[in-house]
């Protein structure tokens, strides 16, 4: 299962990707294979205030639905339109061509790191 | 619990779900994908979790016109018959298939969650008529072969004439040298074919059939493919359509009751008054993508009627489809009502079951 060592996670099972005071959110391969074909896909807009540890979207498999938790405090500045159209990026290539949204955030809380992902997974 | 074909889906990457204490294949790789080799080509399923239960003895007839709410005693050797095993109340216990495969001996495959229940009943309710009921589940081993392209790659493995096989038809066949049954039959709404095999056997049936499927589209094929394969044709599973609580009447299935057979039969006085149901099942068509799902309220004007049994987004028809409870003033085709799809209302109308119906 890949687990890119440059990314944060959370235990949600979502990556986080920092540029300056822009963060990308995906979710986590594990997740994706977990939740099985994804067949749709719901994004808050640009410009939407999310808050860490609520609610801010839906991913929906053939079998299941999963909610979208916001990883951080902040405003969406741009969804992955292309992964609302093709819901399928989010199997395919979960942590490139299907990253979900930015959001820009002064959230600096701490998030697991890798290693600490690997290891939640492990327990999972 | 584990079957015969564990190693073999763990060989192939399978994710494992437990499915009634079984660890079962869940899917192997994309479960669209198997869902979509069962419509245009084949899949391959292993279904060895579910019950088979051996009757036999000159009785054996009787003990099932007694035993279930169908007339079996008027299947053909060689034909099998879709059935369910009712409570006192009418309720049903699990539905099931018979096999006649002999005058005096029948098969009869229950699901896995209820194998145990289906076994117990059948033994007590067989008790006074001549016949022996034999669980056969440890070691039988059932792998289905569903799709178009199914014939072509069963026939390789079998050399069984299956241009006179029926649908819901079984024969004896001969696979590597090892005797199965085979039976036109399945939960896919596709032609197809399932094989029961001793255990031992499974394995090198398995690869068989794989290797025959090989240039045909054959994909072995998950529990999750299967389930909304059966929801487009329209077929109930127990646990979601069917339960103790709902008649075969409800479940508009009220055909398979057979009043006009002789004698008593488990369930027949309450059945009788079971006829119009308060309720009954229809299937609902949404548009979009949000799918009703298992356990959600159906409303008309704002008000519940009715609860969602199962739904998904039709891989097939690629709008989102589901079965419900209505009542039967709301149940008619073109009926405009709504779901509650996690707090948010979507628009569904009745449509007529199945969803999905193959090209003849």
């Amino acid at each position: 299962m890949s687990i890119p060592e440059d990314l944060s996670y959370t235990k949600e099972h979502e990556w986080i990707s920092r540029e300056g005071d822009v963060v990308t959110i995906g979710i986590t391969a594990f997740a994706a294979e977990a939740l099985g074909d994804v067949v749709f896909v719901e994004l808050p807009s640009a410009g939407d205030k999310v808050e860490a540890g609520t609610v801010c979207g839906e991913i929906e498999s053939t079998k299941s639905v999963s909610e979208l938790f916001a990883p951080l405090d902040g405003e969406v500045t741009e969804i992955n339109q292309a992964v609302v159209d093709n819901p399928e990026l989010l199997n395919s290539d979960p942590y490139e061509a299907g990253w979900l949204l930015r959001v820009r955030t002064e959230d600096t809380r701490q998030l697991l790191d890798s290693t600490a992902y690997a290891a939640l997974i492990q327990e999972d | 619990m584990r079957t015969p074909l564990h190693e073999v889906h763990e060989h192939l990457g399978a994710s494992f779900t437990d499915f009634a204490g079984w660890s079962m294949p869940v899917r192997y790789s994309s479960e669209l994908a198997e869902h979509r080799a069962v419509r245009e080509a084949a899949g391959l399923f292993d279904l060895s979790h579910m019950g088979e239960i051996e009757l036999t003895g000159p009785g054996s007839a009787d003990a099932l016109d007694y035993a279930f709410v169908g007339k079996l005693s008027a299947v053909k050797p060689g034909r099998a018959r879709y059935t369910m095993m009712c409570d006192d109340g009418g309720g049903v216990l699990d539905d099931l298939v018979v096999y006649r495969l002999e005058p005096e001996r029948f098969l009869v495959v229950a699901n896995a969650g209820n194998a145990d229940v289906v076994l117990a009943e059948l033994t007590a309710r067989a008790r006074g008529f001549d016949t022996t009921v034999t669980d056969r589940g440890a070691e039988t081993a059932l792998i289905a072969v569903q799709g178009p392209a199914s014939a072509g790659i069963v026939g390789a493995v079998t050399g069984a004439d299956l241009a006179s096989l029926r649908y819901y038809a079984s024969t004896p066949a001969t696979v590597d040298g090892q005797r199965v049954l085979l039976a036109r039959t399945g939960y896919t709404g596709e032609d197809g074919f399932e094989l029961y095999v001793p255990a031992e056997h499974a394995e090198a049936v398995w690869l068989l059939l794989t290797d025959a499927g090989e240039g045909s589209g054959l994909l072995p094929a998950g529990l999750a493919c299967r389930d909304t394969l059966r929801l487009e044709a329209g077929m109930p599973l127990y646990g979601n359509e069917l339960s103790a609580d709902e008649s075969p009447f409800a479940a508009g299935l009220g055909r398979i009751v057979k009043f006009d057979k002789d004698g008593d039969f488990v369930g027949r006085a309450a059945l009788e008054k079971r006829r119009e149901p308060e309720r009954v099942l229809a299937g609902l068509k949404g548009s979009g993508r949000r799918a009703p799902r298992h356990g959600y309220q159906v409303l008309s004007d704002g008000e519940p009627v009715g609860v969602v049994t199962s739904g998904a987004l039709s891989p097939t028809l690629g709008y989102p489809i589901a079965m419900a409870y209505l009542p039967p003033a709301l149940a008619e085709p073109g009926t405009a009502l709504a779901a509650d799809i996690r707090g948010r209302t979507e628009p569904v109308e009745v449509v007529s079951l199945p969803f999905y119906q193959r090209r003849p």
